[in-house]
C-alpha cells in the first residue's frame, strides 16, 4: 500500500503539488486524473522518486522513501515497474533485450532462466514472436505492451503508468487498460495510472484521484464519479456530450 | 547558466560517471559496443583523411622549397614532424570531435527526451555511469591506436605523393622520415590523444545528458557539443604543448 501524506513539490517559485494526501491499495487500479498542468506527471514522478518532495512523505508498505538508505533505495527501485508515456524502450535493443535488461542488471540468473522469464511475460502481454524486433518496427500499441512486459518482468509490487493510452486507437487503448487491470489483479500489484482518457476512468477506475491546481480536488471510485456533484470533476470528466449522456443514463438507471 | 556553472555541473557529472559499474557483464557488453561505434567505425574516415593530408603536406613542403641548397630529404622530415606532432593527434581529434561528438550527444540526448534515461533511473541504475563510462573507456583505449594508424598513413601518404608526382624522390623522402627520430614526440602525441579522447567522450555526453526539450534541442545540443569539444581540444593542445615541449 502506498500512503501519500501532505506532499509538496515545486520548481523554484512555482509550486506544483500543494499538500496532496491520498493512498493506493494493492490489487487495485488507481487513476490520477486532471487537466493538463494540474500536476499529475510531477505527482507520478515524485511517487517514483524522480523528483524529491519539498515536504510531506510517501510511504511504501510502511517504508518512507525519503528516509531510505542507499541499499533500501536500491531494493525499493527493484519493486517498482514504470510504463512511460512514450514507452521509453531502448532504441538500440530488441524487444527481448529490452525486457531482459532489468533481469541482467539485478538478477543472478542464467541466460536460459532469463529468456524463459522474458518469454513468459511477453506471452502474458500477448506479444509472442516479436523477440528480435526493434522498437521502431513495432506499432504504438505493441510498444506499450513491451513497456508493460519490461515493467512487470521483475515481479514489481508497485506499477506506475504515465498516460499508457496516449496516441493509441480506442480498441488498442481498451486492450492496454484491460491488460494492466488483469496484471494488477493477478499479481496483486499496487497500480497507479496517470491518464487523460475518460474511457479508462469508466473502465478500470477502481480508485480515482482528481487533481486541480496541484491539489487533490476529489477522490472516489468509477461509480462514485457518476454521482458526484463536485463541480470541477463534473466539468472535467463530462466535458463531452457523449459522457454527459452516459452519466445521465447511469443516473436514470440507478434512480 | 554561467560558464562556471556549466563547469561545476560537468565535474559533478564526472563524479557520477567514475563509479564502479553495477553489473560487470552488462558493462563489458556496453564497452565492446562502444569500441565498435566510437572506434572501429571511425577507422575509415581517419585512414582516408590521414593518407591524403600526409600527401598534401609532402606536396606543399616540396612546392615551398625552391632553394637548391635545402636538401630534398627535408620534405620527408617535415612531413613526419607535422604528422606526428600536430596532424595525427590534434587534427584527427578535431575530426573525431565532429563525427563521434555529434553521435554521442544525439544518442544520449534522444534518450533524455524520450524518457529512456528516466527509465534507467527508475530501475535504480546510475544512468551516467551506465551510459558515459563505456564511452570514455572506449575512446581512451582505442584512440591511441587510431592516432598511431593516422601517423603511419600520413607518412605513407607523403611517400605515395612523391612516387606519383615526381616533385621529390621517395628515397630522399624516406631518408628524411628516418632522420633524427625522437621517440618522445610520439609519446607527446599519445599523451595529447588521451586528453583529447577524454574530452571527445565527456563533453558531448554532458551536452546530451542535460538537454531539455525535443528534437530541435537535441540538434542544437549536438552542434554546441562539437563546438565546445573543439574549443577545449585547441585550448588543451596549447597548454599540453607548452607543458611537454618547452
Amino acid at each position: 500500500m502506498i500512503i501519500v501524506d501532505k506532499l509538496h513539490k515545486g520548481f523554484g517559485d512555482v509550486k506544483v503539488l500543494k499538500g496532496i494526501s491520498t493512498s493506493f491499495e494493492p490489487g487495485k487500479t488507481s487513476l490520477i486524473i486532471g487537466q493538463s498542468g494540474s500536476g499529475k506527471t510531477v505527482f507520478l514522478k515524485t511517487l517514483i522518486g524522480l523528483h524529491t518532495p519539498e515536504s510531506g512523505s510517501i510511504s511504501f508498505d510502511g517504508r518512507i522513501n525519503t528516509k531510505f538508505t542507499t541499499e533500501e533505495k536500491r531494493q525499493w527501485r527493484q519493486e517498482i515497474g514504470m510504463v512511460f508515456q512514450g514507452s521509453a524502450l531502448f532504441d538500440s535493443q530488441t524487444v527481448e533485450e529490452n525486457v531482459m535488461f532489468p533481469l541482467k542488471m539485478f538478477k543472478k540468473q542464467t541466460a536460459e532462466e532469463m529468456l524463459e522469464r522474458v518469454n513468459f511475460v511477453l506471452k502474458r502481454v500477448n506479444l509472442e514472436n516479436s523477440n528480435h524486433k526493434f522498437p521502431a518496427e513495432l506499432s504504438g500499441g505493441m510498444q506499450k505492451r513491451v513497456a508493460i512486459a519490461r515493467a512487470i518482468v521483475m515481479n514489481p509490487k508497485y506499477l506506475f503508468c504515465d498516460e499508457p493510452n496516449s496516441g493509441l486507437d480506442p480498441n488498442t487503448a481498451i486492450l492496454i487498460d484491460n491488460l494492466i487491470q488483469e496484471i494488477t489483479d493477478e499479481y496483486q500489484i499496487t497500480t497507479v495510472i496517470n491518464t487523460h482518457d475518460m474511457n479508462s476512468v469508466m473502465e478500470i477506475g477502481e480508485k480515482i484521484v482528481f487533481l486541480k491546481d496541484g491539489k487533490k480536488a476529489w477522490e472516489g471510485t468509477k461509480n462514485e464519479i457518476f454521482k458526484t456533484d463536485n463541480e470541477a470533476v463534473v466539468k472535467f470528466v463530462y466535458s463531452s456530450e457523449l459522457f454527459k449522456k452516459v452519466r445521465l443514463a447511469y443516473l436514470n438507471e440507478t434512480k | 547558466m554561467t560558464y562556471l556553472g556549466h563547469a561545476g555541473k560537468y565535474f559533478i557529472m564526472l563524479g557520477q560517471v567514475f563509479k564502479r559499474p553495477q553489473k560487470g557483464r552488462v558493462f563489458r557488453e556496453a564497452l565492446f559496443k562502444e569500441f565498435d561505434e566510437l572506434g572501429l567505425k571511425s577507422l575509415g574516415i581517419v585512414a582516408f583523411i590521414s593518407f591524403f593530408i600526409g600527401g598534401v603536406i609532402a606536396l606543399q613542403t616540396a612546392l615551398n622549397i625552391e632553394n637548391p641548397f635545402i636538401p630534398q630529404y627535408l620534405i620527408g622530415f617535415a612531413t613526419k614532424r607535422s604528422v606526428i606532432l600536430e596532424f595525427a593527434p590534434t587534427f584527427c581529434s578535431i575530426i573525431l570531435a565532429g563525427k563521434v561528438g555529434s553521435y554521442i550527444t544525439s544518442s544520449i540526448g534522444t534518450m533524455r527526451v524520450t524518457e529512456q534515461i528516466d527509465a534507467l533511473e527508475v530501475m535504480g541504475i546510475n544512468s551516467l555511469n551506465h551510459l558515459v563510462l563505456p564511452k570514455v573507456l572506449a575512446t581512451i583505449f582505442f584512440y591511441p591506436f587510431l592516432i598511431v594508424l593516422a601517423m603511419f598513413l600520413g607518412i605513407f601518404g607523403g611517400w605515395v605523393a612523391g612516387l606519383t608526382s615526381t616533385m621529390f624522390s621517395e628515397i630522399d623522402y624516406m631518408q628524411g622520415v628516418q632522420l633524427e627520430f625522437n621517440p618522445f614526440l610520439v609519446k607527446y602525441a599519445l599523451i595529447k590523444t588521451l586528453v583529447f579522447a577524454f574530452l571527445i567522450a565527456t563533453v558531448p555526453s554532458y551536452h546530451g545528458y542535460y538537454v531539455k526539450g525535443g528534437s530541435i534541442a537535441v540538434g542544437k545540443a549536438s552542434t554546441q557539443a562539437v563546438v565546445w569539444t573543439i574549443i577545449l581540444i585547441v585550448i588543451a593542445n596549447y597548454f599540453l604543448t607548452q607543458m611537454l615541449l618547452t
